[in-house]
């Protein structure tokens, strides 16, 4: 391999990781932007303004109800961020917690937690939020929760799996000679050691995260209106593809971005964080 | 060589297969409707859902209404009606069997129309039979039903599914199983997805029916209708197409489009009895906040009659009433903070899953949010609002439309769920109407009714639900409007 094509391989792992930045952050800073500024209300009706095209005062056209689209992509990405941080957030604390717990303890307590995953792996995210939404009606706190429910298990297995390897580790037989218990060398050895794995799952769950949103919002199982989210936005918009395809593209769009911006970042966070891991693809 | 022969009659075998498919199912109709029927039987339910598969297909009243409105005999060959009005005496059709092979006979008349009138049965329609004193059979050919007060609207009381003619000896399973004595027969009902009817060989005119096998499948989501129906999967979808795929359909060669009248007024309904809504103020502010015109054209694509009252544009005693709260938040807001809701107030409004609804709903929050009203928006499915709303009264608001005809009434009864306060004066206007002979005097009462309704701010009443149907072009013989909740089958054939 001469020096052109490592250098040409190494653009393309950073760049990738340079546009994943870029595209995450433009997903990021558009949800903060639209706390202070939109250019219309995202929802407010105004019916006689309905389905207008691009123009200086509408960037990308209103939508069926008169609404402006740009204005729904704004705030649109809060709500996918959001649900994306929390169910994230929350999936990561359990899942992780279960996986370190089973992990010290192995034995029995490693099969029960690990087979219980799998029986919550079992299930779909759609297929749990259409349960929970039966039980307690569609909302983003209900979507929030299926997702983090189906993410749970996923860093539950991540984290017994990377958390064992670091549990044969010698200075983990170090850290028990000097007489540490097991919660201390799980809090003080296993957990600073696989933290970049998690931290590289966790931006490849959030991507994840997103779309699951979108397709639970596009099922109606999401935010519900007057909330904008990209999910419903297409889903309203498949009604007027004959009429108004471009209804379907932003959101469409937007969606697509913040997904393959995540996805990306958390490549390069991988091939940051595990240098051999990189220099074998 | 040999390669080329088996590709030739694999060709010629998929060709014959194509072009003798579409025969095969000239007899079968595949309908589409976006609510699934909770029962079976509309003698217990007063779901629309219902009527729109048994009546005129598996059930049948005494008379029938048509496609264009009109009343005609249906188990009942004649009637003749008493000088005094008081008296109609019904010749029914002899030899008629139900489609479990019994006979039909006047003591089913007897028997159905009595348990209609019970408040035991739980009939949806009990109210319309308000001015029947008694029902007899002098023999089995003949019916008498003898009323109170003159009623000139009897006919067509017998003629909706509230009233149809079922058979003691099956009632009990009718909800799940119906058994009739029209020209189809139960075949089976798939739940959350279809209901099958096939040709009744019992029926007394079974010649003239040109379908053997009539599937009525339920399709909540408007772009599955839409799909659905491109896709070939369905024949027609008589009522409730989405507004805003009609372009399109219009623009394809192998569809029909049909934009009709139903009956249905589509009001937002208010729970009466329910803090704030025992308000009158707070009532008129709500109508003055929804735009109809708004609605009509953002939900349904500009397809719809603004009302002002809860009657339909057609009727002849009709009077415009949208006039009496025209879109007005500055009014509204005035009204709200009269009432001490100066900064308005947070209410949950709970949408059944057709569109008008569902789309509405979003339309309607948005235009009470300018007032300060903040409304929560439920989706409920089909078979929870018929509990939680029309049974349990549970609810602040709600978006429907009322499809039967002359269903003011409704605004009469004790513990409708609008739990409406003036109802014992319109049952007394309801009344008089009824016993009115001159039609004059009668659609001067009916608007009497119309005003009190709008004056009282009962519900918002927005718009006259149209029927956006489309069906394969070469369909013949659906309705074209509704005047009654049926997808009348008898006379559908295939050109």
């Amino acid at each position: 391999m001469n020096a052109a094509a490592i250098a040409v391989g190494r653009f393309f792992r950073y760049g990738n990781f340079a546009i994943g930045v870029a595209l995450s952050g433009l997903v990021v800073l558009t949800a903060l932007v639209s706390f202070v500024w939109t250019p219309h209300s995202a929802i407010d009706i105004e019916i006689v303004d309905k389905f207008k095209p691009m123009s200086a005062t509408h960037w990308f056209g209103t939508d069926h109800f008169g609404r402006d689209v740009l204005s729904l992509i704004m705030v649109g990405a809060r709500n996918s961020i959001a649900v994306g941080i929390i169910a994230v957030s929350a999936s990561v604390t359990l899942g992780t917690a279960l996986g370190l717990f089973a992990s010290a303890r192995r034995g029995w307590v490693e099969e029960i937690v690990m087979r219980l995953s799998d029986l919550a792996f079992a299930f779909p995210a759609v297929l749990t939020a259409i349960m929970i939404t039966a039980l307690w009606g569609p909302s983003v706190i209900n979507a929030i929760l299926a997702i983090a429910i189906f993410n749970v298990p996923v860093f539950a297995r991540v984290t017994r799996g990377a958390a064992n390897a670091v549990w044969a580790r010698e200075y983990i037989l170090a850290a028990r000679a000097a007489g540490k218990g097991g919660l201390r060398i799980t809090v003080e050895h296993v957990l600073p050691n696989i933290l970049n794995v998690l931290i590289v799952q966790a931006t490849i769950q959030f991507a994840l995260a997103v779309l699951a949103e979108a397709a639970l919002s596009y099922l109606g199982l999401g935010a519900q209106p007057p909330l904008p989210s990209w999910g419903r936005m297409l889903r309203d918009a498949q009604s007027y593809l004959y009429t108004a395809p471009e209804q379907a593209i932003y959101p469409g769009i937007a969606i697509a971005i913040a997904v393959l911006g995540l996805n990306l970042l958390g490549d390069g966070l991988r091939d940051a964080f595990d240098p051999k891991l990189a220099r074998k693809r | 060589m040999r390669k080329f022969t088996i590709a030739a009659l694999a060709l010629a075998a998929v060709a014959s297969f194509a072009v003798s498919a579409p025969a095969a199912t000239r007899d079968t109709v595949r309908l589409g409707m976006v609510l699934e029927p909770p029962v079976l039987d509309p003698t217990v339910s007063p779901a629309s859902a219902i009527r729109e598969i048994v009546t005129n297909n598996l059930l049948e009243g005494l008379t029938r209404i048509t496609a264009d409105g009109s009343i005609k005999p249906a188990l009942a060959q004649s009637w003749t009606v008493s000088p005094n009005g008081l008296v109609y005496t019904f010749k029914l059709h002899t030899g008629v069997r139900y489609h479990d092979g019994s006979p039909f006979s006047s003591a089913d008349v007897v028997y159905s129309l009595r348990r209609a009138m019970d408040p035991a049965a739980a009939n949806p329609g009990r109210n319309l039979f308000r001015a029947i004193d008694k029902v007899e059979a002098p023999d089995p050919a003949t019916a008498t039903i003898t009323l109170k007060y003159p009623f000139a609207t009897l006919p067509y009381v017998l003629a909706i599914g509230d009233s149809s003619i079922v058979s003691e000896k099956t009632v009990a399973n009718n909800r799940t199983n119906p058994v009739g004595t029209g020209p189809f027969k139960f075949s089976r009902w798939v739940k959350g997805d279809r209901v099958e009817l096939i040709k009744a060989d019992t029926y007394r005119d079974k010649d003239k029916i040109k379908l053997n096998r009539t599937v009525f499948r339920f399709i909540p989501d408007p772009n599955a209708v839409v799909n659905a129906l491109l896709a070939g999967d369905l024949d027609a979808f008589p009522l409730g197409v989405p507004a805003e795929a009609i372009a399109q359909f219009k623009k394809d060669k192998r569809f029909k489009v049909s934009i009709g009248m139903t009956e249905g007024e589509t009001i937002l309904a208010i729970n009466n009895a329910k803090k704030p809504f025992d308000d009158l103020r707070v009532r008129r502010a709500l109508s003055l906040a929804v735009d109809r015109h708004a609605i009509i054209d953002g939900v349904m694509s500009g397809y719809g009659a603004p009302i002002g009252s809860h009657f339909s544009p057609l009727h002849p005693a009709y009077i415009d009433l949208t006039g009496v709260y025209p879109h007005d938040p500055a009014k509204a807001k005035a009204l709200l903070a009269e009432a001490g809701h100066p900064n308005g107030f947070q209410v949950t409004l709970r949408l059944p899953p057709p569109q008008y609804a569902r789309k509405g709903g979003e339309v309607i929050a948005a235009q009470l949010a300018k007032v300060g009203i903040q409304a929560k928006l439920e989706p409920l499915e089909w078979a929870q609002w018929l509990d939680q709303v029309l049974a349990r009264k549970d609810y602040d608001l709600t978006i429907i439309s009322h499809t039967e005809a002359l269903d003011y009434d409704r605004y009469g009864r004790d513990n409708y769920y609008w739990n409406y306060a003036g109802n014992k004066d319109v049952a007394a206007m309801v009344e008089r109407a009824d016993r009115e002979i001159n039609p004059a005097e009668r659609n001067g009462i009916l608007q009497e009714i119309q005003k009190r309704l709008a004056l009282d701010a009962v519900n918002v009443f927005m718009f006259q639900l149209p029927k956006i149907a489309v069906w394969r072009a070469n369909l013949v013989g659906l309705w074209e409007n509704s005047p009654s909740p049926s997808n009348d089958l008898t006379d559908v054939y295939w050109k």
